[in-house]
């Protein structure tokens, strides 16, 4: 039934919001260059929701048709009631995921965890030396990673290491690849960059060049042909070096449904930077009206939003015009083509930052971590970082 | 490609794989770290009797009596059942 919220054509869905992350926290003791959290996160720190609200949004999202759960941060570890959250998730039929950096994974909180009904852990791995690890995350916790990693292992849980690829690791997929293997990983993904955030500002430190790329293609599809059904290993290609986009989060409002820290309910990690957008909250709007009815989830749902080229493309439906996001953050506009695409009148921004990002004096260019410093900057306003994080000519 | 299914042969549910009914889909599921396989009809009739003790005979049989209008139901279920070893889905218990 088509019906009209504040000028935006819309209809009531269909679609399931079949995945919901639960990003419950911002807050982080690891400060990744590469971090795709808001670089306003520090605002968005007080305020988090309580765990009585967390159950009552987990069994809302249930009832939607919702099944896989990622619970998601920040580091969630750093709550106290995420045994709790994982024990409703467990009752309510979730195939749940505890996504961590591990600091804070003891044996008493995995034991918790098993005994509630978790069913599998994520964890972020960064390198296979530890001074490239203890320098991407600013801390010392390469070690600790790897105890964890046991630690799951001896636990009976399935082993997903997530390992995001930029400049400073690709050399070395191979490694990490037979690190994963001796740690008894049952599944890598090893994870381009995608430029967002914390790792839009450090973009020109973190891009790998095209031939770096190829070489990590190779050798993980020989890792795989050695290895064979052991150990799946995704490998998700930075779309920069591609030349139609991603079908982000296979389209809004598709399957993804996002509760922040705060409340804010959110079709993708970062639709947050868009403008003139207002996103429900389960404070104040139930989850069913922020799904199927809230104009920000129907705002680009489906192609009728759509301006030229991607309107009479023929390849519309392959990528329903890539990531809204991307595209507001280099060129201004979260209506257009996404960048990437070579059918795209932005793709020379895309062509550009390939270029700078082999020019020496910027790559050289210090990192900007993920600290609350940093971040209180940016809530702050700081008016030359802001420059660097919309990429603008 | 059905060589590879014995009527003998034990399957169950792979490791860190849940098979369930999906009320909102209104078929049964397979669930893994990041992905759902969704079974339609047949295909969820089948997984269902998997349970690590039925042999994949016991299983043809029992289909054929539940479902006795069905045509050529045996090649169907071997079908599914090398498609499921070869994703992983299953695991071989004997």
């Amino acid at each position: 039934m088509a019906q009209l919220n504040n000028g935006v054509a819309a209809s009531v869905t269909q679609k399931q919001p079949l995945w919901l992350l639960a990003e419950v926290t911002y807050r982080c003791p690891l400060h990744c260059a590469f971090c795709y959290n808001p670089t306003d996160y520090d605002k968005h720190t007080k305020n988090e929701l309580s765990t009585e609200q967390w159950i009552s949004a987990l069994r809302d999202a249930r009832k939607m048709g919702a099944i896989q759960l990622g619970i998601s941060g920040g580091e969630p570890l750093l709550r106290d009631d995420i045994e709790d959250i994982v024990a409703e998730a467990h009752k309510l039929g979730y195939y749940s995921n505890l996504i961590t950096s591990g600091v804070g994974l003891t044996e008493k909180r995995i034991q918790a965890f098993k005994e509630g009904g978790l069913d599998h852990i994520q964890l972020s791995m960064h390198d296979v030396t530890e001074d490239i690890s203890n320098f991407i995350t600013n801390t010392r916790t390469f070690e600790l990673k790897k105890k964890v990693a046991a630690m799951i292992k001896a636990h009976g849980y399935p082993m997903v290491l997530n390992v995001v690829i930029h400049r400073y690791n690709i050399d070395q997929v191979d490694k990490i690849l037979e690190m994963a293997e001796a740690l008894g990983a049952d599944y890598v993904e090893l994870a381009n960059t995608q430029y967002y955030g914390w790792s839009l500002v450090n973009r020109d430190q973190l891009m790998p060049t095209r031939e770096q790329l190829n070489r990590a293609e190779a050798a993980t599809n020989a890792f795989r042909e050695r290895v064979g059904n052991k150990m799946k290993v995704f490998f998700v290609v930075p779309d920069y070096f591609s030349d139609r986009p991603k079908k982000c989060m296979n389209g809004w409002g598709e399957v993804f449904m996002i509760v922040t820290a705060n409340g804010d309910v959110l079709p993708c990690h970062s639709a947050r930077v868009l403008p003139g957008l207002t996103f429900p909250n389960v404070r104040e709007n139930g989850l069913e009206w922020a799904w199927k009815e809230s104009p920000a989830f129907n705002k680009y749902r489906g192609m009728e939003w759509m301006k030229e080229p991607c309107r009479s493309c023929s390849e519309k439906e392959n990528d329903l015009g890539g990531c809204r996001c991307q595209s507001y953050l280099l060129s201004g506009d979260a209506e257009m083509a996404d960048p990437v695409c070579t059918k795209s009148p932005n793709r020379h921004l895309i062509d550009e930052a390939l270029l700078n990002s082999q020019k020496p004096f910027l790559r050289e260019q210090p990192i900007i971590f993920r600290t609350d410093k940093n971040s209180k900057k940016y809530v702050e306003g700081d008016k030359e970082r802001i420059e660097q994080f919309h990429a603008l000519p | 490609m059905e060589n590879n299914i014995q009527h003998t042969d034990i399957y169950a549910i792979a490791l860190h794989h849940r098979f369930q009914w999906e009320e909102a889909q209104q078929s049964y599921v397979i669930l893994f770290p990041e992905g759902m396989i969704k079974l339609h009809g047949g295909a969820g009739e089948i997984l269902k009797r998997v349970d690590g003790k039925a042999t994949v005979g016991d299983i043809v049989a029992d289909l054929k009596a539940a479902f006795p209008d069905a045509e050529d139901i045996e090649n169907d279920i071997l079908g599914m059942f090398d498609l499921a070893v070869g994703k992983a889905w299953l695991r071989k218990v004997n």
